[in-house]
Parts: structure tokens; C-alpha cells; sequence
């Protein structure tokens, strides 16, 4: 097991600069979220430990060694699920997994014995005489993760892996992974672009745009702490409002954000709380069962036509009519400041 | 806009129509000839005389106690598969190469697809002066790198005449089977070859257990087309050995026109002609056999 020390990496393809200079030291053992729209660099990030891409210049260490250079991906004790799962299709689930183990040249009776472990972890060993075309979208990542285990890697590189599994399935999947590296104890790299996958399984995440790294942190700092107006908007579903206000007690051009949930009914607020109360103009509200979204606008705001929304619990039961302006209030707290010029986090 | 239904509505005839020339082209001009061909093979035919004799199954007896027929016979077995072999090692090769990224990629790949477009006897035509028992440009060169000390009589050695034939043959077929197998390696989804990366394969245990028995439905088809090709071929055989050195480098098509139409024996000419579809026949069955067993591609991927 080793971590992974990444030191001023880029990687240009002609003008595009899709990873730009990004330093990175991930813990022995961690599991690390690279998480990004498409063209974040962060699955160009990934190939580049994997050693699928080479850097254009900067230095990756997998445990203390150098591999940034010619080391083959053989070499760096690495292992990776790729988002199709990358299944031989040829081979039935055994010799997917005995691959890996074929190529070291591991003798035939211990290859045998290392198959059958890593299917019983999870739970395949049913399907071993099976071709992938014969197994569903779960069955197949969970041989993905098999054929990974396999190699006992320093490192697991995941790359969106369960993007392709439905909704439903993806939430299950997204356990398993996370008690079985707690289990394994392995550094893990995982990419995705999904937020609520980001948040669930890493132990950090990494948040990045256009070839950078935009902020590090467990999941908990990212969505309270953002540094910067893209990363409060990007983590978050819905987004953090950000709102310009003219106030005397703020530096000029300072956007105000705060969390949908902290927008709520100025009624519903404790009493004593320190607040900032919003005359709230309801357009819409949507109902989904366990919460509702209000959307509307803030009749103070420099841009009155700037959807704000509010996100109220199924407890909070009070009746909000459409086209009504109503108070709502943040608790002082829970606001947080941006410049708008920079989209840098203010802190007053 | 017309109300009424037009012919252009109309499927079931406007399917019809258009269908028609090519059944009417392929059978007229394949499906008569191969009938007339059967038909001839039990007959006494002979060109110059209008003359249509019932002989049976003589013809066929005559051909099976003929030994420089079975030899054909053999020739033609050991031309198709020995060409076809060294067609899929070259354009398997052939294909690896192309798939990098080089200077001159383009001009390179309009050079070794050059083979498939000359006409066959024109390039037989030239084989036949590299092959020359004065000129060979393969002897003199293989002299001048020391390699050679006796000398090599290509189209006077029964052997080496048929390994002549074979290496023409391969020749001509390659460039296409390159093109085939290129479309299937680009068909091997990147991720599957990165995932053998990954998991520790070098390149032959890649090529040999990952990427080949992916190509194999698409190899399976370059492999069918070019036994049809190679089987049925009468040109380089003709130009190159003329069935010689003592009639012991003939194959079943060049038999089949000296003794039906040089030879003036329509029926016998018919009879060894007929000899290649059994022939021919299992080879389709069994390369379609192959091709549909194996998936190419795409089986990782959620579906």
C-alpha cells in the first residue's frame, strides 16, 4: 500500500491544456473523489497515475518511487476499472479475473485459489463459467472490481464506474465499493462527475475545472466551506444561491451565498437566532415529497430576475402561495461571502 | 401533396422492382453458366461440334483415376491454405503498423493496397521476370547478401514453383485482408486494450489473447473471401507456370480450361471445374459457422 504524491502535473494535447498544473498528495489508504464536469481534466489526471497518458511535465510518485517516466502501468502497482468495466468478452468471468494473474505468470493453482477468493468477496462465484454478455450491468462491474482486486495493487484507479448501472442499482453498488475499501485499506482514486457520489464515498475530494484543481477537501469542508463561487455552485443539488445585494456594512461587489435549505420562512427560525431576513417573491412551488422547492426571486437583489430557490423539509408545513412576496430568512451563520469579480471566497 | 397512394408508397411492389435487375443479373449470368456447367460435366460435349451425349458419371471417372487431376487437386488445397495462412500473419502485421501513427502513414497505405488493384495478370506478368530462371531478382539478391550459393530455379522446382504460386497468391489477397483487419481492430474498443495494459499484458500476450480472438469473426471473413479468391483463380497459375513444370503445379481451375477448353473436352473441363464447389462450399459454411460463434467487441460494455 503506498500514497500518491503529485507535484506541478500537466498534460497538454496541442492547445488544450487538460490537466494544468495540478499538485496533489493523497494518503496511503485514502480514498480520494476527483470530481469535475467533462473536460476537467480529471480523468486525464487519472490516466496519467495509471500510465495510459504520458505527462507533458511534472512528477507522479505511487509510494515514494518515481513513475512519471517511462514506468508501464505493469510496473506501478496499479489497478483499474475503467467505465465500460472493459471486460474481455471473449473469456467467461474466470478468465477475466485470471488475467491479470496469467500475465505475472502466477502458477495455475494459486491463480485458482485468488479467483475464487476475490469472487466470494463479492459474490459472484455463481457466475464464473459465464461470458459478460450473459451478466447485468452490476454483475459486470462487480467482475470489474474482481479482475482489479486480483493484482493486491498499491493503488485502485476507478474511473466513473458506476456510471453505467441505473439509478437505483447505483446507490447499493455505492455502498458495497465503500465497505469493501474500508475493508481493503487500499488508496483509491475514484473520478466522477456525479456530486452525490463524490460526497458519499470520499474520504476528500478533489473539485476540479479546466485543468485545475479548484479545492481539496473532505466532503463535509467542499459543500460548507466552498473556496470559490464555482465550487459552491457546482457541489450541491440544487446549487448555493449567490446573490448581489447592496449593503453599506459589505465590501462593495460582494455576492451573498447560502444553501437552499438555510432559505426558509422567517416564522420557522429559532427564536434568538441570528438572522438575515430576504423579502422572498414565490414564482413556483414544486413538491417532492420530502421537500419542497420554492422558487422565486429576492426583491432586494441587484439582479431581481435571478432565480433564488429554497429547499423546505417535509416538517416545515406551512402553506407558501405562489406569487406571494413572503419573508424568508438565513441564519447569519450559514451565509457565506464571494467577490464577484474573482468568485473568490470573501471572509468577513 | 396527392391524396392518393403513388407507386412511392407502395413497398411491396417498389421492393420488387428494384430487386429485379440484380436476380435478373445473378441469374442469368451466375445461376445459368453454374446449371450449364453441372449439366455439361455429365455430358460428352466438345467444343467445335453441337453434339450432346449423355455420358453419365464417366467424366468424373475418368478425372479420379487421372493422377495429374488429383494433383490438382492437392495444388489447390495447398495453394489456398497455404496462402491464406501467410495472408493473415501479413496482414495481421500489416495492420499493427498501420494503426500506429508515422510519417507518410498515407502514402504507405496507398502503396501496400497497390497489389489488390493491378490487374491480376499483369502482376502475374511481372512475378513471372522476378521468378525468371536467368533474371530472378530474388536469387541475385539473396546471392549478393551471401545468403544463396547454389541457385534457386523458382518455376522449374515442382516445390519451389508452387511455393511461387503461393507467395503471388498471398500477394494479391493481403492488402485487402489488411483493410478488413484494420476496420476490426479499430472495432476493439480502447478500453478493453488499455484494460490489458493495465493488467500487465505485453504486447504479444495483448495480440495473441486479447486482440486476435476479437478479430476473429472479421479475420473469419477476410479469410472466406480470400479462398473463394485464391481457389477459383485461374491467372497467376496460367501466366506464372502455365500448370508446369510437367503438369505438376496445375490447380483445379487451370486444369479445368486446358482440358475443357484448350483441351476441347467440355465435359471433363466441366466435371473438374465442378470438383471446387463441395470444395468451396464447406469452406463458407464453416468460416460463417465461426464468424457468427464469436462476438467481436462491444461485450464489456453495457447492453
Amino acid at each position: 500500500m503506498a500514497g500518491i504524491e503529485i507535484r506541478s502535473l500537466r498534460k497538454h494535447f496541442g492547445d488544450l491544456h487538460a490537466v494544468d498544473g495540478v499538485d496533489l498528495s493523497i494518503d496511503d489508504g485514502e480514498f480520494l473523489v476527483l470530481l469535475g464536469s467533462s473536460g476537467s481534466g480529471k480523468t486525464t489526471l487519472l490516466r496519467m497515475i495509471a500510465g495510459l497518458e504520458r505527462p507533458t511535465s511534472g512528477e507522479i510518485r505511487i509510494g515514494g518511487e518515481r513513475v512519471d517516466g517511462d514506468v508501464p502501468p505493469r510496473a506501478r502497482g496499479i489497478a483499474m476499472v475503467f467505465q465500460s468495466y472493459a471486460l474481455y468478452p471473449h473469456r467467461t468471468v474466470f478468465q477475466n479475473i485470471a488475467f491479470p494473474l496469467e500475465a505475472s505468470r502466477v502458477p495455475r493453482k494459486q491463480i485458482e485459489e485468488k479467483v475464487r477468493w476475490a469472487a466470494e468477496m463479492f459474490s459472484i462465484s455463481r457466475y464464473m463459467d459465464r461470458y459478460p454478455r450473459q451478466l447485468s450491468g452490476g454483475e459486470r462491474q462487480r467482475v470489474a472490481l474482481c479482475r482489479a482486486l486480483v493484482r493486491d495493487p498499491k493503488v485502485f484507479l476507478l474511473d466513473e464506474p458506476l456510471a453505467n448501472l441505473d439509478a437505483k442499482l447505483r446507490n447499493t453498488a455505492r455502498d458495497d465499493l465503500k465497505r469493501f475499501q474500508r475493508r481493503i485499506q487500499t488508496t483509491t482514486v475514484y473520478v466522477t462527475h456525479d456530486q452525490v457520489e463524490a460526497m458519499g464515498l470520499g474520504d476528500r475530494i478533489v473539485v476540479m475545472e479546466r485543468g485545475k484543481v479548484r479545492q481539496i477537501g473532505t466532503p463535509q469542508e467542499v459543500y460548507e466551506e466552498p473556496v470559490d463561487t464555482f465550487v459552491a455552485t457546482f457541489v450541491g443539488q440544487p446549487p448555493m444561491n449567490l446573490l448581489e445585494v447592496s449593503d453599506p456594512s459589505l465590501p462593495p461587489r460582494t455576492l451573498l451565498g447560502f444553501r437552499p435549505e438555510h432559505f426558509l420562512p422567517k416564522g420557522v427560525a429559532a427564536a434568538g437566532q441570528d438572522v438575515r431576513t430576504f423579502r422572498f417573491a414565490v414564482r413556483r412551488v414544486e413538491y417532492l415529497g420530502s421537500d419542497r422547492y420554492v422558487y422565486g426571486s429576492v426583491v432586494e437583489s441587484g439582479a431581481p430576475d435571478a432565480t433564488i430557490i429554497a429547499k423546505l423539509p417535509a416538517t416545515i408545513t406551512a402553506a407558501i402561495p405562489e406569487g406571494e412576496t413572503h419573508e424568508f430568512a438565513v441564519p447569519r451563520r450559514a451565509l457565506r461571502y464571494f467577490d464577484a469579480e474573482t468568485g473568490l471566497r470573501r471572509r468577513l | 401533396m396527392t391524396p392518393r397512394r403513388t407507386l412511392a408508397d407502395r413497398e411491396d411492389v417498389l421492393g420488387g422492382a428494384m430487386l429485379a435487375p440484380a436476380l435478373a443479373y445473378v441469374t442469368l449470368l451466375v445461376g445459368v453458366p453454374f446449371v450449364f456447367a453441372i449439366v455439361l460435366s455429365f455430358s460428352d460435349a466438345t467444343a467445335g461440334s453441337l453434339h450432346f451425349g449423355w455420358a453419365g458419371l464417366r467424366n468424373y471417372a475418368a478425372i479420379l483415376g487421372d493422377p495429374i487431376f488429383l494433383r490438382a487437386l492437392r495444388n489447390s488445397a495447398v495453394v489456398t491454405v497455404g496462402s491464406q495462412v501467410l495472408v493473415v500473419i501479413l496482414a495481421t502485421a500489416a495492420a499493427q503498423v498501420f494503426r500506429a501513427t508515422f510519417r507518410g502513414k498515407r502514402f504507405a497505405r496507398f502503396v501496400i493496397l497497390l497489389p489488390w488493384a493491378v490487374p491480376v495478370s499483369l502482376a502475374a506478368i511481372a512475378w513471372t521476370w522476378i521468378f525468371d530462371s536467368t533474371f530472378s531478382v530474388i536469387n541475385w539478391t539473396l546471392k549478393a547478401a551471401g545468403l544463396l550459393h547454389g541457385w534457386l530455379y523458382w518455376l522449374g522446382d515442382p516445390a519451389l514453383a508452387l511455393f511461387a504460386i503461393i507467395i503471388v497468391q498471398a500477394w494479391r489477397i493481403f492488402p485487402f485482408a489488411t483493410v478488413i483487419v484494420l476496420a476490426g481492430l479499430a472495432s476493439i474498443p480502447q478500453e478493453i486494450v488499455e484494460a490489458a495494459i493495465v493488467d500487465g499484458a505485453g504486447f504479444w500476450r495483448r495480440l495473441l489473447v486479447v486482440e486476435l480472438p476479437l478479430l476473429m469473426p472479421v479475420v473469419a471473413v477476410a479469410v472466406l473471401f480470400g479462398v473463394v479468391y485464391t481457389a477459383t483463380d485461374l491467372g497467376v497459375v496460367y501466366i506464372l507456370t502455365g500448370g508446369g513444370p510437367a503438369n505438376t503445379t496445375h490447380v483445379l481451375p487451370t486444369l479445368a480450361f486446358q482440358r475443357g477448353i484448350l483441351g476441347a473436352d467440355l465435359g471433363q473441363g466441366a466435371a473438374i471445374a465442378v470438383f471446387l464447389l463441395p470444395f468451396l462450399i464447406v469452406v463458407a459454411v464453416a468460416m460463417l459457422r465461426l464468424a457468427r460463434r464469436a462476438e467481436v467487441g462491444g461485450g464489456g460494455s453495457a447492453r
